[in-house]
């Protein structure tokens, strides 16, 4: 497939060598080493406290009050989802995406992005008259207008109905499939997980406790049987076990 | 192992979710699911209609019901109405309580005489200039200290401290320094108006939402941008609050200054109508004051909805 060729020839985007972060005298994260190929769409699991948004914000360089070592590279232009939309409330959607920018080239690339995430139309509104689904989007259309070369989202559809869940994560795979950032997807979902990433880490006591490479087709479906033995493998590597069934 | 057994709810109801959502597609695994979720339902409804029942007659609203048009003029102008009622009937003492014409009456003769333009003019000046010198002083010293760490060492604690003297204990002091002149007035009337703008503008702007801060540092916002476009935006409300308490304060401080210590304005003027037995016109002064006071909030009320529109209150 293309993709794999494309992650071939292109570098890693992001290298990780031995990172080590820690809070007082707890070590949440212990020498971690990672690659993440440009292109690459990586999601990253793990119980609550396990350090996944330590990992993603030391991508992104969010810690600075916090004690650590080890070698990162990440690219230039890093863009950052939260969970929550974080829009400003005093600045209209489009104002909000352009945070940071300026200049009528910016602009026009906003009313792309916010095209692109289904909200033409809106740009004029304010932050408080969007729903939950839709301020979401448009913080992906504020992130995806830098046209960053890793995206990273933290927990992007945790504060989301099951409904709008769903729809979102159709469209971060076709904004991805365009665009082609490296994603680094911190969640606690696993059928997220599965239906998104191309690859899915756990992490466990400050390490990577499972790579684990999804080799299914897209769009995937939450009934594709063969995603199933995936699933099951990533809930044994979290320490849950499925006595429902 | 609490967190593995949050976990594992987490991901059933999930499943569950995504089980449902499955369904639409899926005919014959829908029939089965409605089929086993469909009495429950029902008893679910039955269950919840005699509840309802039972509780229809305490289930009044508790809020206050729709709010009446121009509301607030209701109960000002019932104490008019009472006011007049008494005057005509002759039951109000008419040296201690003037009936309202008699008010106005002394009102429009101050007027065209002239000796009330100048009254009000000196007043109004004198808070104007004080109102100016204690926002100017008031936003300025919030920004020095909300933004750099410098600037709060310097000055909050300073303005603290000043703050817990009551400003009108200081007239004594500042009547010895600066005379009994204008300069003193306007001295006291900018301390009563910088304080509330600086308290509320200064804890707006130290107060901002860590999260927009991470939020500018992701977008790569420059000191000045997060400054202009995130922080002095965000301390704007705070800043509001402020402004109103000042604009009351200015006249508060006028009322007082204008009563103690004044050859001129309005207070002077009421000053000198007790001592003749005035009532009336010592009423005018009340009902300007009031109505200056009024005025200037509703403008204030005015330019912050303007500049606040983003919020949507409940009062809108």
């Amino acid at each position: 497939m293309a993709p794999h060729t494309e992650q071939l020839i292109r570098s890693s985007a992001v290298q990780l060598r031995g990172l080590t972060r820690s809070f007082e005298d707890r070590t949440v994260l212990d020498g971690i080493d990672l690659d993440i190929p440009a292109g690459q769409f990586v999601a990253l699991l793990g119980h609550s406290g396990s350090g996944k948004s330590t990992l993603l914000r030391a991508v992104a360089h969010l810690d600075h009050e916090v004690v650590g070592s080890g070698q990162l590279t990440a690219p230039e232009r890093v863009s950052v989802v939260f969970q929550d939309s974080r829009l400003l409330p005093w600045r209209r959607v489009l104002d909000n995406v352009l945070l940071g920018l300026d200049g009528k080239e910016a602009e026009h690339k906003g009313r792309e992005a916010l095209a692109e995430v289904g909200l033409k139309g809106r740009e004029r509104a304010w932050p408080n008259e969007l729903s939950g689904g839709e301020a979401q989007r448009a913080a992906l259309a504020r992130s995806l207008v830098r046209e960053p070369e890793l995206l990273l989202a933290d927990e992007p559809f945790g504060a989301l109905d099951a409904l709008t869940r769903i729809k979102m994560h159709t469209l971060l795979r076709e904004l991805w499939e365009r665009h082609r950032p490296s994603v680094l997807l911190v969640t606690h979902d696993v059928d997220e997980a599965i239906v998104l990433a191309d690859r899915v880490l756990v992490l466990d006591h400050g390490r990577i406790g499972l790579d684990l490479t999804i080799d299914r087709p897209h769009p995937r479906s939450y009934r594709d049987p063969l995603l199933g033995e995936y699933r099951e493998r990533l809930l044994a590597a979290l320490g849950v076990t499925e006595d429902h069934k | 192992m609490t967190t593995s057994a949050s976990t594992n709810t987490g991901t059933s109801t999930d499943a569950t979710a995504d089980t449902r959502a499955g369904t639409v597609t899926d005919a014959s695994a829908d029939t089965g699911a409605e089929a086993a979720t469909a009495p429950a339902a029902s008893v679910a409804v039955t269950a919840e209609d005699a509840a309802r029942g039972r509780r229809r007659r305490r289930r009044r609203g508790l809020s206050p019901g729709k709010p009446w048009p121009a509301s607030r003029l209701v109960g000002p102008l019932l104490l008019i109405v009472l006011w007049a009622a008494a005057s005509a009937a002759g039951r109000l003492d008419t040296g201690a309580i003037p009936a309202p014409w008699t008010v106005l009456e002394t009102g429009a003769n101050l007027w065209t005489d002239g000796t009330l333009t100048t009254d009000v003019l000196t007043s109004l000046e004198r808070a104007a200039y004080g109102f100016a010198i204690g926002l100017t002083a008031g936003v300025t010293l919030a920004l020095a200290s909300g933004l750099t760490r410098t600037g709060e060492a310097l000055i909050d604690g300073t303005v603290q401290l000043n703050r817990a003297i009551p400003t009108l204990g200081l007239i004594p002091l500042f009547i010895l320094w600066l005379g009994i002149g204008e300069t003193f007035k306007i001295a006291i009337i900018a301390i009563v108006v910088y304080i509330p703008i600086y308290l509320n503008t200064h804890a707006a702007l130290s107060g901002i939402d860590h999260r927009f801060v991470e939020l500018a540092e992701v977008q790569g916002l420059s000191k000045v941008q997060f400054i202009r476009q995130v922080v002095i935006p965000g301390a704007l409300p705070g800043f509001f609050v402020g402004l109103r308490l000042g604009v009351t304060g200015s006249w508060l401080g006028l009322v007082v200054l204008e009563q103690i210590n004044a050859t001129s304005g309005l207070g002077y003027m009421m000053f000198q109508a007790q001592n003749y037995g005035q009532s009336d016109v010592i009423l005018v002064g009340l009902l300007i004051y009031g109505v200056f006071g009024l005025l200037s909030d509703t403008a204030v009320r005015l330019i912050e909805r303007r500049v606040l529109s983003w919020r949507r209150t409940l009062s809108s």
